[in-house]
């Protein structure tokens, strides 16, 4: 094969392939809607596409396979038959069968001798059935053709009368070189009343083996019946196949039909200049981008932090550009590499569908989100778990309708899947309006199995129980069926969310459904990291699974470090959080002070532990780099980066930090055993992640964490003016600065206030903290008395504000929180600043 | 003159042994770079280091072979090895000259060598005045085997 003929091929399987996903989908949304007329038309064009190249390029098998299909389709177009889930199942094999055929091809080069004639055969049987659907009287009588049947099945039932008059048509077998079933391209579609297919496409025709020239010249259809056998290479940009279909609607006459097909002409003509912009890379290139971008940030670390001529005033300059220029670079190549996630959702319609049917179920399924957007390598590692997750609210969520018109729910279930940026990552959430996890059962099987005893079982609150099902080896399936219910799944799930940083949670409320909410870092390739020492060495935590940092200084800091059995722990917000030392768990000496504890409270596998450092440094933007296979196997590193100085540091893996730590063995749940009773409210409500600060006074604010871009503690001395404004350099550049307490309107009464301040220990004046929140002129740093603590909540209407600033209040942890305007308030920072309260006012009235 | 040939071997010192590698397995050869050290592994991985944006592991040769440690203030040297999972160093003593070496002169390392050193010695060159030990190292940096 010649490399033209070697373009062609690769363009037609990559093509195909992308087609077909396509018809999955449409597959699943035209048994929902049988008379969606273009989706019909978009599944006839990609099936009869492949054929024609299929012929074209000599793949004979999988030529007569779509051809049995096209007629279907046909058949579907005219009217002539009714679309049966019979009919959808018989497409979608289909559809599987051509996907195979492709891969085969793409390996080998040639067709499988796997024998297709079955599917064959049942495609022609479903299309033979179809005199059962009394055709629309716009469609031509279907004439039997029994005279024909023998030699081609396919035109066997297709209206005859026009064809017969088409002398092409009879010429064709005399000259034909193939069997008789293979030939007949012109079948039943060129009847349709309907436009030509392919003005209706989405896809910009191809350059090289266009499936349809814009003009086709009206060409002897003679032609058509084997012309890749014959043909030169030049034949190929005429690609004749399919020309035929044009001059066809214009035989018959029928003038209504011509300015639709003009329409969806130029629809396609739109279409193309969306192709003009956007080329094919090679993913292989992008990844050395990646890989470049990651080497340049590393240079820009090492050149930031170095402090030679620093007094240079032009070095400063070019050293802040180069800051920027760096920023945006790794950004737009982050960029080239994020896929939609809806590349992967693509799939489950069509999964969904043909698990419904096989357990019996009815199943919708909803999607939000299909835009978000996340790296491609992350693509890649959720796709499994996602398809699991799936499955599993299929299988095991959703009940067959009559239980659930028992229950008084609609037969039919739901499945929603929804995607979303929050906080710099991708959150998904898979809901279903099944059953709900069965505690009680989760209970047995659990003191079934030995996981937990009796006596452990009892005092288990349900949310606890819940987390049992990520342990390995525990299914609550009644039945095992060939889809899950074997117990290993929600384990492997959790192992491979986490492995690539991300978390998995679940809700539950017994009757009503099930929510799994995942939380999937943007990019592996880059993370943010808290730098930490330990014995000499300094290791990146990922910040990701950060929850919070913690400095205990002084005579109490070793005091209040406790021992349960020999075990330090730390009350933490009235929690006992279990401890580790780093030093201890890397077998390395401890350089710490005795009278300083840093404590790096971290999250994994939904318990929080914390891990005692020698110091935490700073975070930084590191470079993620592999470990050698050697240094692989150790579950403690997720790999190193090169830190500022040149030397390298390892980041830990949190997970095997855990496990070697042995803190998530302990069943202790420190997240508390209140929470599922909130969660049992908010199974429907939107949930959002806050951060909460203490405002003046004794009072508590909240802000909306998506705002939020870092939490900063500085000595007061970084504060600078200009002017009236307030100002700090910030990592490299000025950031308007406001304080709450002054920007806020204090109602209380001086008297009431102060009383409120006396009860507070003292304000640390000399350091303050700083939430610095993201709006697009430049970040703001907000100035707060105290940072308390970050929640997730589900959050019901708000009360109104009692004060100007404020969106509403509302009760987050049993207690009335202010919620922050972040827009209103950091309107009163940088150079356009409005003052709060009369803008506010105005609002209001 | 290719100097890839296999005739052609980098040397260097290590407790005063004579060691050659092929010269076609070394990457180069570079001054001592601040190592960080891998907690919990084997004593043999002498740390990573960062070799121009690449992580590289380095493997402390005195220990693999099971000589005594290094004294004194001398740092050691990089033998960057090129090696199908990307590159690791060997940390040497000395640095030689790339030398030829005539194949006749080679032997089979004798009966009387044991432990650790013997898997890793491939045979001997017979030089004038002295012997160049041939490394053998896929094994030495083979990490699973030299564990201990």
């Amino acid at each position: 094969m010649n490399s033209d003929m070697a373009d062609v091929l690769r363009d037609f399987l990559e093509e195909s392939r992308e087609n077909l996903d396509q018809v999955d989908i449409d597959l699943v949304e035209l048994e929902k809607d049988p008379d969606a007329r273009e989706i019909i038309a978009r599944i006839f064009r990609t099936v009869h596409t492949i054929k024609g190249t299929c012929g074209f390029l000599g793949f004979s098998t999988l030529e007569s396979v779509t051809h049995a299909g096209e007629s279907v389709l046909a058949a579907l177009r005219d009217n002539t038959l009714q679309m049966t889930p019979l009919l959808t199942s018989a497409l979608l094999q289909l559809a599987d069968a051509v996907r195979d055929m492709l891969t085969q091809i793409e390996a080998t080069g040639t067709e499988s001798a796997v024998d297709y004639s079955a599917l064959t055969a049942h495609l022609m049987e479903l299309y033979r059935a179809h005199p059962a659907v009394p055709p629309p009287q716009k469609s031509p009588v279907p004439a039997p053709a029994p005279e024909r049947a023998g030699s081609a099945p396919a035109l066997a039932s297709v209206p005859s009368s026009p064809l017969a008059s088409n002398p092409a048509l009879d010429a064709r077998p005399l000259i034909s070189p193939v069997p008789a079933p293979l030939i007949s391209p012109v079948p039943a579609p060129r009847l349709s009343p309907e436009p030509p297919p392919p003005r209706l496409s989405p896809e910009p025709p191809p350059p090289r083996l266009s499936p349809e020239p814009p003009r086709p010249a009206p060409h002897v259809p003679v032609l058509s019946a084997q012309p890749p056998r014959v043909a030169p290479m030049q034949a190929v940009s005429a690609q004749p196949r399919p020309q035929p279909a044009r001059p066809e609607p214009a035989s018959h006459g029928n003038a209504a039909r011509s300015p639709a097909a003009d329409a969806g002409g130029g629809g396609g003509g739109g279409e193309t200049s969306k192709a003009d912009t956007s080329i094919r890379v090679d993913v292989g290139l992008l990844d050395k981008l990646m890989n470049l971008v990651g080497e340049l940030v590393l240079a820009r670390n090492q050149i930031i932090q170095s402090r030679g001529a620093s007094g240079d005033a032009t070095f400063q300059g070019a050293k802040q550009r180069l800051n920027l220029i760096t920023s945006e670079l790794q950004e737009g190549v982050m960029k080239t590499r994020m896929q939609p996630i809806g590349t992967i959702w693509n799939k489950f319609p069509r999964v969904v569908r043909d698990l419904a049917a096989s357990c019996g179920k009815r199943v919708r399924l909803e999607m939000e989100g299909e835009q978000t957007e996340l790296d491609r390598t992350l693509i890649e590692a959720i796709k499994d778990p996602l398809t699991h997750l799936v499955r599993n609210s299929v299988d095991h969520g959703i009940e067959k309708p009559e239980l659930r018109v028992a229950a008084q729910k609609p037969a039919e279930g739901c499945l929603r899947l929804r995607a979303f940026h929050e906080g710099g990552q991708v959150n998904i959430e898979i809901t279903d309006d099944g059953g709900g996890l069965n505690s009680d059962r989760i209970r047995q099987k659990g003191i079934d199995n030995g996981i937990i005893t009796a006596e452990q079982a009892s005092r288990m609150s349900e949310r606890e129980l819940f987390q049992l099902i990520f342990l390995p080896g525990f299914s609550t399936a009644a039945a095992v069926t060939n889809v899950s219910g074997r117990g290993v799944g929600m384990d492997v799930v959790r192992t491979n969310i986490e492995r690539i940083g991300g978390t998995i949670d679940l809700q539950s409320t017994r009757g009503l459904g099930t929510t799994m909410s995942l939380k999937i870092p943007l990019t592996l390739a880059i993370i943010r990291g808290v730098i930490v020492t330990s014995g000499n060495n300094r290791y990146v935590i990922p910040q990701a699974s950060v929850l919070k940092l913690i400095r205990l200084e002084g005579a109490d800091a070793l005091r209040q470090v406790e021992m349960v059995h020999g075990a330090p722990v730390y009350r933490l917000m009235g929690k006992l959080l279990p401890l580790v030392r780093l030093s201890q768990v890397l077998s390395e000496p401890s350089t710490s002070d005795e009278d300083v504890v840093n404590i790096v409270v971290l999250k994994a596998d939904h318990r929080q532990f914390g891990v005692i450092v020698d110091s935490v440094q700073d975070t930084e933007e590191i470079v993620v780099k592999p470990l050698g296979k050697h240094l692989k196997v150790m579950s403690m590193f997720a790999g190193a980066t090169i830190m500022g100085d040149g030397l390298v540091a390892l980041i830990l893996d949190i997970v095997g930090l855990a496990q070697r730590a042995q803190v998530v063995s302990e069943r202790a749940d420190t997240r508390g055993r209140g929470d599922h009773q909130e969660v049992r409210q908010a199974a429907e409500d939107k949930r959002q992640t806050l951060l909460i600060v203490r405002s003046p006074g004794d009072g508590r604010i909240a802000i909306p964490l998506a705002r939020v871009e870092r939490l900063e503690e500085f000595p007061r001395t970084v504060l600078e003016h200009a002017g009236s404004e307030q100002l700090m350099q910030y990592r490299g550049e000025i950031m308007s600065v406001l304080d709450l307490r002054t920007v806020l309107v204090e109602r209380r009464s001086p008297s009431r206030l102060e009383r409120a301040e006396s009860i507070l220990p003292e304000r640390k004046t000399e350091t303050i903290s700083v939430v610095v929140c993201v709006r697009p002129e430049g970040n703001v740093g907000v100035i707060v008395d105290q940072i308390i603590d970050i929640v997730e909540e589900a959050l019901g209407q708000p009360r109104p504000p009692g004060r100007a600033g404020m969106v509403g209040s509302v009760v987050i942890q049993g207690r009335v929180t202010e919620l922050l305007d972040v827009d209103a308030v950091l309107r009163c920072a940088g150079p356009n600043a409005v003052s709060l309260a009369p803008r506010a006012m105005e609002a209001q009235a | 003159m290719n100097l890839a040939h296999d005739g052609h071997f980098c040397t260097f010192f290590v407790h005063g042994l004579f060691f050659g590698v092929e010269v076609s397995r070394v990457q180069e050869v570079i001054r001592y770079q601040r190592l960080t050290r891998v907690p919990l592994t084997s004593n043999i991985i002498a740390g990573l280091m960062n070799l121009r944006g690449q992580i590289v592991t380095a493997i402390d040769l005195r220990t693999r072979l099971g000589l005594p440690a290094r004294e004194g203030e001398e740092l050691p040297l990089n033998v960057v090895i090129r090696t199908s999972e990307g590159a690791m160093s060997l940390l040497v003593d000395q640095i030689g000259d790339v030398i030829e070496v005539d194949e006749s002169s080679f032997e089979l390392p004798p009966h009387t060598l044991i432990g650790e050193a013997r898997e890793l010695i491939r045979g001997a060159y017979k030089l004038e005045g002295r012997l160049l030990l041939v490394l053998d190292t896929a094994r030495a940096l083979d990490l699973a085997e030299g564990a201990n």
